[in-house]
């Protein structure tokens, strides 16, 4: 007892319980991703803004500052107001019917039927499957020559074969067959965000609206969506922030064509600063987003705080 | 006539009784409590009125209809919910207005029953603040203005004041007998808590595993139990029960009192151990066995302490005490209450 009462007695060492304490080992745990962020993203990040105030280029590496020329000079370019119009066709398309098809899914995946929970499982494989293959699978279906959905609307004596849609030779159809694709890839995010928001709503605000006289669409409009309003936006942002900055789907899918009619900034920027080397301008290109996506979250994200009072 | 009849309603869902035959008419204006335990089927019963559920076998009369197919927004019915249910994204005045909205009242006619209903729950200065803005008391009101808005022909109260903490369920309590008395709406109040059952019904319907054990008043409850459920179920400490003829009897803790404190001589007398008492300033609770009985059967009785000094009744001590043969309840081997003794 007294050896016992004697040992602790002792001053511990100042060191012994630094693991103790919430700062410091907060710190050591949190530091990892903030060294991640700091070399993987925010090292690149600013390279690219100076990269997008200087000539610089594959060929040509000068560091030389030339101020915002770059910028002027890419806004000058009718490719680049063409490909920034179709970036906010694509990214809103795709977001809106991603949207309306998550909505009504997540209303179908909320009603008791056989196999749901298989179904449930297999709506989230368009999100699931890799995007190269996926886009891979609907480049056939839009195929000139052997596209499905052009054989069953013949079979079905809606076109004859003669006048075939050309569905990605087309610059119309072609935006929509992107917008289509990227909207089939959006919309498993978007029923579970739907279903989260839905399922979160108490059974007695439904039940008070049902009483209360509130049909179908009423119930839908005026009380559920409303409720689910911020976990939407939530999602809604993440969204057109990925699809904002997202090349994937032009890329393997159109290449930006027909003449640019889906070519979109996350593609410009790689064409021009990957592919042709002029890093300077794809920079620029690239950081043309980023005042844009950043007036979008804020304004989002001041919705939802708005809707939280 | 009866606002509310129902006749031999019954709910199964997937092989359970939830509701198992209950046929009960609640007459104009009535306050009617449904009282019972959690899962006895009160609930159900009540959504089965309100029309959020369906019964599987029976019919329900509101109005002097059969409303078996009529939607709940028809049926002339409100519902007020255990949570109330209010539209958080709505202010309170729209959350009032939301079931003029919905049929489409003209908008004039919609200020002037808002402007009715929060005058008589006086919510008038809450009608631009948002639900989750208010206290407990406040939302309570708030969804009882928006459920009486319509004028509804019945309304449907789940279990109003769970919500509210102690002190705020006993003025609660008396707001919401009081202002039914002073509409006249008929109201079907389902609870567990018979303090509230005996506080606010005009009657009292007891249910047990989906079926009605008894209705009537809060005194017939009380005083006239149907049966051992209901004897053991309303009453805090429940009715004493004691093996009797392959039956049981029964009395109340408050008649079973020391012999000497009561002049009546139709009494039976019993051989009371004390085991413990408790003081609750207003009682004594007496815990204690009767002599020949099992040991573990325990036996309460309460005694207004003005009358039993401390020293008088301690543990381990046998007494004499009795109650009135008037306040003996017996009742059957199978429970029900009978007259042979």
């Amino acid at each position: 007892m007294v050896a016992i009462a004697e040992k602790a007695a002792r001053p511990a060492s100042r060191l012994q319980f630094i693991l103790d304490r919430p700062g410091v080992l907060g710190a050591l745990f949190v530091s990892p991703a903030i060294l991640y962020v700091l070399a993987l993203v925010g090292v690149p990040f600013l390279l690219a803004i100076y990269y997008s105030l200087s000539a610089f280029t594959i060929y040509s590496q000068s560091y030389r500052f030339v101020g915002l020329r770059n910028f002027v000079d890419i806004v000058n370019d009718p490719v680049f107001r063409q490909t920034l119009l179709n970036t906010f066709v694509f990214t809103f398309g795709s977001q809106i019917l991603g949207l309306i098809l998550g909505k009504f899914g997540a209303l179908m995946l909320l009603r008791p039927f056989p196999g749901r929970k298989l179904v449930r499982a297999l709506i989230i494989l368009p999100w699931a499957v890799p995007v190269a293959l996926a886009t891979v699978a609907w480049e056939w279906m839009f195929d000139s020559l052997y596209s499905v959905i052009n054989w069953m609307l013949i079979a079905l004596g809606i076109i004859t074969r003669s006048h075939a849609p050309n569905w990605l030779g087309t610059p119309d159809l072609a935006m929509l067959c992107v917008i289509v694709v990227n909207a089939w890839r959006f919309f498993p995010f978007a029923i579970v965000i739907f279903l989260a928001g839905i399922t979160a709503i108490p059974q007695d605000v439904l039940d008070a609206a049902t009483v209360d006289g509130a049909g179908f669409w009423r119930r839908n409009y005026q009380i559920i969506l409303p409720m689910i309003a911020p976990i939407v936006v939530v999602g809604l942002v993440f969204g057109i922030v990925f699809t904002f900055t997202d090349l994937s789907i032009v890329y393997l899918l159109t290449n930006g064509g027909p003449v640019n009619a889906t070519s979109v900034l996350g593609y410009e920027g790689f064409q021009v600063g990957i592919i042709s080397g002029d890093v300077a301008h794809g920079a620029a290109i690239s950081l043309f987003m980023l005042p844009l996506l950043f007036v979008l979250v804020l304004v989002m994200l001041r919705m939802i705080r708005r809707q939280e009072i | 006539m009866s606002a509310v009849l129902t006749s031999e309603i019954v709910k199964t869902f997937a092989n359970v009784h939830a509701v198992n035959g209950i046929s009960l008419a609640v007459p104009d204006g009535e306050f009617m409590v449904l009282l019972g335990p959690s899962g006895c089927g009160k609930t159900t019963f009540l959504r089965i009125i309100c029309g959020l559920e369906r019964q599987t076998a029976g019919d329900v009369m509101i109005g002097g209809s059969v409303v078996n197919d009529i939607p709940p927004r028809a049926r002339g019915v409100a519902m007020m919910f255990q949570s109330y249910g209010l539209y958080p994204h709505y202010k309170i005045r729209d959350n009032i207005a939301f079931p003029l909205r919905t049929q489409r009242v003209p908008r004039a006619e919609i200020e002037k029953r808002v402007e009715w209903a929060s005058q008589l729950l006086s919510i008038g200065h809450l009608l631009d603040r948002r639900p989750r803005q208010l206290s407990g008391g406040e939302r309570q009101r708030v969804a009882l203005a928006r459920a009486l808005v319509r004028e509804p022909t019945v309304l449907l109260l789940d279990e109003p004041l769970s919500n509210l903490d102690a002190k705020l369920r006993a003025s609660a309590r008396n707001e919401i007998k009081q202002f039914q008395q002073r509409v006249g709406t008929t109201t079907i109040y389902v609870t567990h808590d018979q303090v509230e059952a005996m506080g606010m019904g005009d009657r009292i319907a007891v249910i047990d595993r989906g079926m009605v054990r008894q209705v009537g008043t809060p005194t017939e409850i009380y005083d006239d139990p149907a049966d051992r459920f209901v004897a053991t179920f309303v009453g805090t400490p429940p009715m004493n029960l004691v093996a009797w003829n392959r039956g049981h009897v029964g009395f109340r803790p408050e008649n079973f009192l020391p012999r000497d404190l009561i002049a009546d001589s139709a009494v039976t007398e019993f051989s009371f151990r004390v085991d413990r008492s408790e003081y609750l300033g207003s009682e004594r609770i007496v815990y204690g066995v009767l002599d020949g009985c099992d040991a573990a059967h325990e036996i309460t009785a309460k005694l207004p302490p003005a009358h039993v000094a401390e020293e008088s009744i301690r543990p381990g001590e046998w007494h004499s005490f009795a109650v009135r043969n008037s306040a003996l309840c017996y009742f059957d081997y199978d429970g029900k209450r009978t007259n042979r003794h």
